[in-house]
């Protein structure tokens, strides 16, 4: 009994003196993706982007000369797992910062924690409106909302011509909220609103839902999925003769992906993304561009990656000039530092406004948005 | 009415693959009173199998999918043969309990060993839908109802023409007396849990190149497979049959004309409501089997 009491102490001490070892040498930052279920390869891209820029700030000598340390956590793709995931990263590992979550689900579920505990988080994917306009400070956003990238789709709604447009969506506050901005984009320039059906998150059938678009008399089907929904439902249309002008919003759709793994009933579609890695010259900052796409391949991944990895590589390039701009690597300070930061990221320069209810502002950077077309199985920029 | 055409086509095509992840369920339960919970694990674990056959040993299509059901077949002897076997007069919650973990684990191991991002199988059938009137339907999906049908009916020629299914039908009746008779309950034991598993499997390695496959995967057939067998009766084979096709139906028509959101929850609203009205399931009768 005395020796086990001694023993567990003596582990308890050295446990606390490691960890205060560790914590000197470092600046630890939370990563919270979902790594598994239906988003996994989208959470995946993420994470491996994020692995990839906090290598190369560390090669450089890290960030107010420590190194900076990634701490993975797997939300699961579920919005509980989202906010448990959260909590443990602050409250157990001590992250001052994080990185996530995501979907527009999963952050929204990760935000009151950031709120309780006084930690900022980066949000490098998510689409919903309501994340930034929820009156909550502690949110820095790089991705472009949903409105941003129905604005940039209007002049290429007039140009393709379309009279009449259904919904088909993911059902939460990403696809829910898109429908609802690129709705009212549509109807502000005269072109029909039909259908606006949704589909579950973990849905691998979508027959039903398909049969009634197909039934529809639209032109045209927005559709707003990740990738692997995404390759299932070109699949499924395909099926059910369905030959409809096919657009998707989101960013998520991993162009190369749709083309590898829907085939020939990827041709024809219409994909709005948030970077263009087909074309790195053209990059706000191709020189970043050329390198974060070399190193990606250099270290095996699939190249259909990148259209999402580089937020994960931008979403750490951000945290890191946070914490330079705020002096310290405590959440205040980063905090703080991420209104200073003024960076030019692979979409674009990354600079947050103030968005949200006056005095509890979020941010938001406004990046690019792209369109690109897959036909006979390559991707170009579409012109319409 | 061409849309309705087209959901009658859609749900029949479904309601085959339904009705085979309903009978590998039902039937374990009907003989060996095992709530299996690593059902959805199977499913996974036959669309794995598939993958390796057909991807990584580049096997044909046709013969990858036998042998991911005799994988099926074999992991269902090997899990009733160290698992159930020892807990054979233990209650119902303990093998409960341990089947539960033992799902947990095939779930974990198969993330482990391939990761979670999903993986795609290639079929053999052309992308292009066979086309009549106003209906399309793929042909890999025809093949998987033909498929499924066929697996089906062979289950129910096994259970009531053969010496082994007289066998079977006997021990679920009275495990005593059939082991008085000389019926070597163990065996049967096995024979029925590997039958079960193998469904499970062949299922999987049917959806897998229709869909997508991934660890998770299990998870939403698993529940599919919960909902027809209560809505067939528990241990009905013919039960589970009927019930695959009515949750097909019932999901595609929901969808089609209610709500395309509540799709997956009208498979819980038919148990809810078959739970009130009449709690044995649809087709039970005293005599369960067969």
């Amino acid at each position: 009994m005395q020796l086990t009491r001694r023993t567990t102490l003596a582990a308890m001490a050295l446990a606390l003196m490691s960890s205060t070892a560790f914590a000197q040498d470092t600046i630890k930052i939370g990563i919270n993706q979902p790594l598994t279920g239906p988003f996994a390869a989208s959470g995946t891209y993420v994470t491996n982007g994020a692995k990839i820029a906090a290598d190369e700030i560390n090669a450089k000598g890290g960030v107010l000369g420590k190194k900076i340390e990634l701490v993975v956590e797997d939300n699961k793709s579920n919005p509980t797992e989202a906010a448990a995931v959260t909590e443990k990263l602050i409250t157990s590992d001590k992250v001052p910062v994080l990185l996530g979550a995501w979907g527009s689900s999963l952050t929204l579920a990760a935000m009151p924690k950031l709120e309780e505990y006084s930690v900022p988080m980066l949000v490098e994917t998510s689409s919903s409106g309501k994340i930034t306009k929820s009156g909550n400070p502690y949110v820095f956003r790089i991705s472009p909302p949903s409105s941003v990238e129905a604005q940039a789709f209007e002049p290429i709604a007039k140009k393709l011509g379309i009279k009449k447009a259904d919904f088909l969506v993911i059902n939460n506050d990403w696809g829910r909220g898109a429908a609802v901005e690129f709705s009212k984009v549509l109807k502000d320039n005269g072109i029909e609103v039909g259908l606006v059906e949704t589909m579950d998150q973990s849905s691998q059938d979508m027959t039903a839902q398909l049969a009634k678009l197909k039934a529809s008399d639209a032109d045209t089907l927005m559709i707003t999925a990740a990738v692997d929904q995404l390759t299932l439902l070109f699949k499924q249309m395909a099926a059910l003769g369905i030959k409809k002008k096919v657009i998707t919003t989101g960013g998520s759709q991993n162009p190369d992906q749709l083309v590898a793994q829907a085939g020939s009933t990827a041709n024809g579609t219409l994909h709005l993304v948030a970077f263009a890695p087909w074309w790195p010259e053209k990059s706000p900052n191709p020189e970043e561009a050329n390198a974060f796409i070399t190193e990606w391949k250099k270290r095996g991944y699939d190249f259909a990656g990148t259209t999402e990895s580089f937020r994960g590589y931008d979403g750490i390039r951000t945290i890191a000039a946070a914490i330079e701009a705020g002096g310290a690597a405590d959440p205040a300070s980063i905090q703080k530092g991420f209104w200073k930061v003024n960076i030019v990221g692979l979409n674009g320069p990354i600079k947050f406004e103030k968005e949200g209810p006056a005095g509890k502002e979020s941010g938001q950077s406004k990046p690019e948005v792209y369109l690109i077309e897959i036909a006979d199985g390559k991707i170009k920029p579409a012109n319409p | 009415m061409d849309q309705l055409l087209q959901h009658v086509v859609n749900a029949l095509v479904l309601g085959g693959t339904y009705a085979l992840l309903g009978i590998g369920l039902t039937l374990i339960f009907g003989i060996m009173n095992v709530v299996n919970f690593t059902h959805g694990a199977l499913y996974t674990f036959g669309a794995y199998a598939m993958y390796l056959a057909a991807v990584a040993l580049g096997l044909n299509f046709f013969v990858a999918l036998p042998v991911a059901l005799v994988a099926g077949l074999a992991l269902g002897a090997l899990l009733e043969f160290v698992l159930l076997r020892p807990l054979r007069r233990s209650d119902i919650d303990t093998t409960m309990l341990v089947m539960i973990g033992a799902g947990i684990i095939l779930q974990s191991g198969t993330l482990w060993i391939f990761g979670g991002v999903a993986k795609a199988v290639p079929t053999p059938f052309p992308a292009e839908p066979l086309v009549i009137g106003p209906v399309s339907v793929s042909y890999v999906r025809l093949f998987v109802l033909a498929a499924a049908l066929a697996l089906i009916a062979l289950t129910y020629v096994t259970i009531n023409g053969t010496k082994l299914g007289r066998a079977m039908r006997a021990t679920f009746q009275d495990h005593d007396t059939a082991a008085l008779m000389g019926v070597n309950v163990s065996l049967i034991y096995t024979a029925t849990f590997a039958i079960g598993s193998a469904l499970a499997s062949a299922a999987g390695a049917l959806l897998g190149p229709v869909y997508v496959v991934f660890p998770q995967m299990g998870d939403l057939a698993a529940v599919k497979a919960f909902a027809i067998v209560i809505l067939g009766g528990l241990g009905s084979i013919s039960g589970a049959t009927i019930g695959g096709f009515i949750l097909a139906f019932a999901e595609e028509l929901g969808a089609g004309y209610i709500s395309s959101g509540y799709r997956d929850a009208m498979g819980f609203l038919i148990i809810i409501a078959v739970l009130l009205v009449k709690p044995t399931g649809l087709f039970a009768r005293a005599e369960r089997i067969g």
